[in-house]
């Protein structure tokens, strides 16, 4: 199936109607999760209605994740098969994985104020998410920085690889170190340890944000195509003038 | 002479005649350690509680501030197209590279590091395991900045880029490196130390090759 999407007019065949539907998608999931999350689930037995932040924060940590993920097999593909929609899909996930890195901190950050008593602590979980965060910008930075796309691509997709590392430290960061942040409670050895009340508005915020995410960044990559053929366009027009 | 000595000597004669040896990356250690009880006030006891650990900080500042046109210069002069064209694995002239730049400034730093962690309240029985540390550290932080280096060598004034890339990569070291200052010795942490300093050192090569190979197309 991917080597159907790899040929870049296939791929803006299939994303002029996937991407919009994408998005109906990401707008019906928010419009059910979001009042189900924030006003229909239960308040927590400790921590009251604050607990409504997870909803918000934890989706956004896991895709934030997820998409570096994402960027690392893009970087891989577009490295060694040479491939110019893997590096474009690339660039394209990283501001949204950077967005959701950062809400994943403010939001824990706005939870952390009245239940830890506490905006910030230097925890292995807290620090490594940080850590990822800067490597987005990072990766973003030196997009930017490098005027050859192609080029920029290559070395963007060598930073990216060797920042991966940071994606097993994130995950294993509550498990190695007594943090302060909780251990993992929903995809741990012998199943999740939230109620399952709250696992319903939990699950529709993931696959909201995964519906965002898809609408992005086929937005976003077809915005780079786009801009790449109206560059080749503008360069024949040149060399023919 | 083979190739790899042949960079050794060039790299290690570039780095040292640059500013009166090892001079200008040692009076900028300095400098960044003066800054802490500055920013702390002198007070001693505080300092000797938190001050040692801040002796890494500095060390990472200064070799972020060698990074810049450790490529770059090879790169805009073409010496990196006959550095690639060598019968020797470019990997391995990368890690000789990164080898002349431990001797050049990471040796003399950590050998400084004794007098400045002593300067920052650090008590003497601290201070070996400080410097072995600290030479470990250097060659973990070099390491990490190869790759750094390398990916940003085309890029004018990249000083600053190089180090948002590269300070992610700093974290374990000095994580690790600050426990052995504030007293873990030779403990688990100087071990940890060593592995993270010995991979960094070990892969960083491989990584900055590989984009070296990118830039000179």
């Amino acid at each position: 199936m991917l080597s159907t999407l790899a040929n870049p007019a296939r791929f803006m065949q299939l994303s002029a109607w996937l991407a919009p539907l994408f998005g109906v998608i990401a707008v019906v999931l928010f419009a059910i999760g979001l009042p189900w999350a924030l006003i229909y689930s239960p308040a927590d037995y400790q921590q009251g209605e604050t607990v409504r932040i997870m909803y918000v924060h934890v989706p956004a940590a896991w895709w934030s994740l997820a998409i570096y993920g994402f960027m690392g097999v893009a970087s891989f593909v577009g490295l060694v098969w040479r491939h110019a929609l893997a590096d474009i899909a690339a660039r394209a996930a990283a501001p949204i994985g950077a967005t959701f890195a950062g809400l994943c901190l403010i939001t824990g950050s706005l939870w952390g104020a009245p239940t830890w008593g506490t905006w910030w602590e230097w925890d292995g979980r807290l620090t490594s998410m940080l850590v990822l965060f800067i490597i987005y910008l990072g990766y973003l930075a030196l997009w930017s920085a490098i005027e050859d796309e192609e080029r920029a691509a290559r070395l963007a997709a060598i930073l990216c690889l060797v920042g991966l590392i940071n994606l097993p430290i994130v995950h294993f960061s509550v498990v190695w170190w007594s943090t302060l942040h909780q251990p993992a409670s929903v995809f741990r050895p012998g199943g999740s340890a939230i109620d399952p009340a709250m696992l319903g508005p939990l699950f529709t915020m993931a696959f909201a944000y995964m519906a965002l995410f898809a609408t992005l960044l086929f937005a976003n990559m077809r915005a780079a195509i786009n801009r790449r053929r109206v560059e080749a366009a503008r360069l024949r027009g040149m060399s023919a003038a | 002479m083979s190739p790899l000595a042949a960079t050794f000597r060039r790299d290690f004669a570039l780095m040292w005649g640059a500013g009166g040896g090892a001079m200008a990356p040692l009076g900028f250690f300095l400098g960044a350690a003066t800054l802490v009880p500055l920013a702390m006030g002198p007070e001693h006891a505080l300092l000797m509680a938190a001050g040692p650990p801040l002796v890494w900080v500095a060390a990472a500042l200064a070799v972020l501030a060698t990074l810049e046109r450790l490529f770059q210069a090879d790169l805009e002069d073409g010496s990196l197209d006959q550095l690639l064209l060598s019968p020797a694995p470019v990997e391995m002239i990368v890690l000789t590279k990164g080898a002349a730049l431990w001797c050049a400034i990471g040796l003399p730093i950590a050998l400084a590091g004794a007098p400045v962690a002593i300067a920052l309240q650090a008590p003497l029985e601290f201070v070996p395991a400080i410097v072995l540390s600290l030479g470990l550290g250097m060659a973990g932080f070099i390491g990490a900045g190869l790759v750094g280096a390398a990916v940003t060598a085309s890029v004018k004034r990249g000083g600053v880029l190089i180090a948002l890339i590269v300070l992610p990569f700093f974290a374990p070291p000095i994580i690790f490196g600050s426990a052995v200052a504030s007293g873990a010795g030779f403990g688990p942490a100087f071990l940890i130390l060593t592995g993270c300093a010995l991979a960094y050192a070990a892969l960083g090569p491989i990584a900055a090759a590989a984009a070296l190979r990118l830039q000179a197309e």
